[in-house]
């Protein structure tokens, strides 16, 4: 078992721990890096000369507590008190470049042998050195203590680090062979270290980007199209003449913008600013949005896995069942309207962004602005929380073109029906699903098929025109590479969770899948998407999930298989196996065969279960729902949610709970509440009334989590884990309260009705 | 514009405002405070929320010039990081929030509510939150860091 502290941990937090023991891994799967980072020592840590370290990382604080793990990692790897480590994130003149902050990997990126911890391992190394040359003592007979160095049999013979080189650099580059402090030896990582920003937020001392004030900074508002393809026909300044204080209107090919004083002056101004667009229309219906993904042409075809022999076993398969998921738009809506602010003069800019992706966003900023990068600074400042790509980088989009036209500071906030109308929305999907099972009811063979729409995305360093504000400046998103058919795969990947838990994923005679169906075929469907899309809290891996997960519910019933028992049946990769059963008797799973039998009126209550490996590498996860419908007006309660999650070693276990629980409860969310709409030229969601997420005072589950450690695995990811697999485990619950499954998210009182009413 | 006197966390100002202008702007722009935001200018999500006469109001729907005279409460006009009051201390030991943008709407509207309704029960507390959001679903640490503040103002 864990030390002491995360015993105590135990007591005071209601979390179960269970630890595990892994052998080591030699690859680190989970482990990608997406920038050019650095591997300079100096480029990472510095020790000052009063014995602080600086540390720095490209991976940013967005509200999951990563700051605070960071400096963990640091205080950790480097023996120092917690509160002697200042770490800076994500600013273009000091940070390394690691990319963009997403994708659950920062923990594997971060805390694994590489980039920040191997700063910290390298520095470690580096500092025995030199005290072992200072002290006369090998580094084998030397100890740390709060950063200072001393011999183990003589405690008088010491040297501090800020002795050893304070304020000076280490002129080293990163040791891959430096060794990582044994996780059994952690006293600040793998504790519950409070998040350091918690205080200033709750007594409103947090400085957030939307509170950035730059001497002689002006307000901007943006004036968007009236609909989805509309181009600029004129501006009427005149409109706004005279009114109190604005300073300018700002056309930029299709970008149009005013510049006031004040903040409301401009909000007034840019709802007054008379613009005639070009009339447009044409947007799909709604209600027909999943047909117009099956059939729209043309398409980017991809075999994730294709074993040749699906259609050969469905002929020899003793039953065959088939089902089709539609899943909607959603939005990241963040909760405070996106800011940034702007300081562009003539050979030089620099903004304060929200942004998750300080060096791309300065490269894109460069091309908007027409500017070398070199002189684009970019400071990362932590805004609303984003869940993706929200509107982050349009605003600093904004900001940096209203301040280039009036050669001031400008500071954006963006209106909030302007956030929710020109979002890169997250991906609608239509997934068919098909099984081929024996007469034991085992599946032999599993058939998968799905189109999801694609327009846009993340700028990356090279496409500004991905997000709005690029595009109505003259760029275009990036091309739709059309490719059908579909070549042969030539490596197993599961980036995305198109592959079911349950095959084998075999690709050139290697399986990196976690099931043991050996007849696989999943085919998917990229189309051009009317409106723009980009990554949402577990993209397309929450959609595919409630499909695969939905689908293994379905097909245990009608083989009258218990849903535990099954999913184990088909699982070969041990670790999701312990997440499920960890579950599952955490939540007292009753083993069953068929749905109880359900009454047609009333309240009726029902549990299902759901489980991931999120990419296909990065963090297990698995929920039992429990929930209340009431079939009289089809409303769904959702009443307790039992998580187990495998990330690796803990970092720090209340962090981990909290994303836990809020990504289990954006699920819940997601899954019963949330659709963009539209109509035929337009998205109608708008605000609050109009898209309806889960409100704080709202009848919430009681959320528990089983946390497992596993100390020698690699690090993964665990922001996104529990989001994914809430949707499938509340449908499979509503099937097994009312023998009615649904397959349309969300779940909606007058759907579920409406699903209800075909029973027969 | 308009002379307009008001009195926030305590200390006087007159500010030389449009009178329309909603209280939200004058607090966060001409003030420079953190603790009320903007997030939908709406009415709806309660990011701007502050306390007039016990009651919480929602700043970027009220114009300043309906509040002048009046005392004006905000987030940091309730405790400070080294001296939290009891509903910011309940929060920050449940660590009861992710990105923090809406923890201002969610203690404002708790403790104007719970000033008026001391006894009030978690189902009561609950659907007096009923209008407040947090997208990062923080939901059932702020709803325990509600109750935690509850009880011992109870007590």
């Amino acid at each position: 078992m864990k030390t002491l502290s995360r015993r105590d941990f135990m007591k005071t937090s209601g979390a179960l721990i269970v630890t595990f023991s892994l052998a080591p891994k030699s690859a680190l799967s989970a482990q990608r890096l997406d920038g050019a980072s650095s591997n300079q020592l100096d480029g990472w840590l510095a020790i000052n000369a009063d014995g602080t370290v600086t540390a720095y990382t490209g991976k940013c604080e967005l509200g999951h507590g990563l700051y605070t793990a960071q400096t963990q990692l640091i205080a950790e790897e480097l023996s120092v008190p917690f509160n002697r480590v200042k770490l800076i994130q994500c600013d273009t003149a000091v940070t390394p470049d690691q990319g963009t902050t997403s994708g659950a990997q920062s923990h594997p990126t971060n805390f694994n042998q590489g980039a920040l911890a191997l700063a910290g391992a390298t520095a470690r190394e580096a500092l025995f050195d030199m005290a072992s040359k200072r002290l006369g003592v090998p580094a084998d007979q030397l100890a740390v203590k709060d950063g200072v160095i001393s011999v183990k049999a003589d405690g008088a013979e010491k040297v501090s680090y800020a002795d050893l080189i304070g304020g000076k650099k280490f002129n080293l580059t990163l040791n891959n062979r430096a060794k990582r402090k044994n996780a059994s030896e952690w006293t600040v990582l793998g504790t519950p270290v409070p998040r350091i920003e918690i205080p200033a937020m709750a007594t409103g001392q947090f400085e957030y980007v939307h509170n950035v004030r730059v001497p002689g900074m002006l307000h901007g508002q943006v004036v968007r199209p009236p609909a989805y393809g509309s181009t600029l026909v004129s501006v009427d300044e005149n409109s706004v003449k005279g009114l109190p204080g604005v300073v300018k209107v700002v056309v930029n090919k299709n970008f149009v913008g005013v510049v006031a004083e004040k903040p409301w002056q401009a909000m007034q101004a840019a709802s007054k600013l008379r613009v005639l667009w070009s009339p447009v229309g044409g947007l799909p219906k709604q209600t027909e949005i999943h047909d117009y993904l099956r059939n729209k042409k043309p398409t980017r075809d991809t075999y994730l896995v294709n074993s040749k022999d699906v259609d050969e076993k469905f002929g020899q398969a003793a039953k065959v069942i088939k089902a089709t998921y539609h899943y909607p738009y959603q939005m990241h809506g963040s909760f405070g309207t996106s800011c940034a602010v702007a300081d562009v003069e003539q050979a030089k800019a620099t903004i304060y962004s929200p942004t998750q992706a300080v060096y791309p966003l300065r490269s894109t900023v460069a091309m908007l602005l027409g500017m070398q990068q070199e002189n684009v600074h970019i400071i990362f400042k932590m805004g609303s929380g984003c869940y993706g790509i929200n509107g982050a980088d349009t605003v600093s989009y904004d900001a940096a073109l209203l301040s280039q036209a009036v050669g001031k500071p400008v500071r954006v906030q963006l209106m909030r029906k302007d956030e929710m109308a020109w979002e890169n929305y997250g991906l609608a999907y239509v997934i068919d699903q098909r099984v081929g099972v024996d007469k034991d009811g085992t599946i032999i063979a599993w058939d998968h098929e799905s189109w999801a729409p694609t327009l846009g995305g993340r700028p990356g360093g090279n496409a500004p025109g991905n997000v709005i504000t690029g595009f109505l400046a003259g760029f275009q998103p990036a091309a739709f590479a059309a490719r059908s058919p579909a070549p042969d795969p030539t490596n197993f990947g599961n980036n995305n969770n198109a592959v079911p838990s349950y095959v084998a994923g075999t690709v050139n005679g290697r399986s990196g899948g976690t099931g043991n169906i050996r007849s696989e075929r999943v085919l998917t469907h990229d189309v051009q998407s009317p409106f723009f899309t980009g990554p949402l809290r577990s993209p397309a891996r929450l959609q595919n999930t409630f499909a695969h997960e939905s689908f293994i519910d379905e097909v245990a019933s009608e083989v009258k298989a218990d849903p535990v028992e099954y999913r184990l049946r088909h699982l070969s990769d041990p670790r999701l196996s312990d997440v499920v059963k960890a579950a599952a008797k955490a939540s007292n799973w009753e083993p069953r065969s068929t749905r109880g039998a359900a009454r047609r009126t009333g309240i009726v209550s029902g549990r299902g279960i759901s489980c991931v490996l999120y990419e296909g590498d990065n963090g297990y996860c698995a929920v039992v729902a429990e929930v209340d419908v009431n079939q009289d007006n089809g409303r769904i309660l959702v009443k307790r949610l039992v998580i187990a999650n495998d990330a690796g070693p803990i970092s720090n276990p209340d962090g981990l709970k909290n994303q836990l629980e809020g990504g289990a409860l954006h699920g819940v969310s997601r899954t019963l509440y949330e659709e963009v709409t539209w109509d035929d030229q337009k998205v109608t969601s708008i605000d609050w009334r109009t898209y309806k997420p889960l409100p704080v005072g709202a009848d919430i589950p009681k959320i528990e989590t089983v946390l497992i450690n596993r100390p020698d695995a690699p690090a993964t990811g665990a922001g996104e884990t529990a989001v994914t697999v809430v949707a499938a485990a509340i449908g499979n619950a509503v099937f097994d309260a009312t023998g009615t499954r649904l397959r349309q998210i969300p779940f909606t009182p007058e759907r579920v009705k409406a699903e209800l009413a075909k029973r027969t | 514009m308009a002379m307009i006197n008001l009195k926030v966390n305590g200390r006087s100002v007159a500010l030389d405002v449009d009178p329309a202008t909603p209280l939200l702007y004058v607090l966060s722009d001409d003030l420079a405070l953190r603790g009320p935001k903007f997030g939908c200018g709406l009415g709806q999500c309660g990011s701007c929320t502050v306390i007039v006469k016990g009651q919480a109001v929602r700043s970027c729907v009220t114009p300043v010039s309906s509040v002048a005279g009046a005392e004006v409460t905000t987030l940091e006009g309730l405790g400070s990081s080294e001296k939290p009051h009891p509903i910011q201390k309940a929060f920050i030991d449940e660590q009861a929030m992710q990105c923090g943008f809406c923890v201002n709407g969610v203690i404002m509207t708790a403790k104007a509510y719970l000033d008026r309704n001391p006894k009030a029960a978690e189902a009561d507390i609950r659907q007096a939150m009923s209008n407040v959001l947090c997208r990062c679903h923080a939901h059932t640490r702020m709803i325990a860091a509600i109750n935690r503040y509850a009880k011992g103002a109870k007590a």
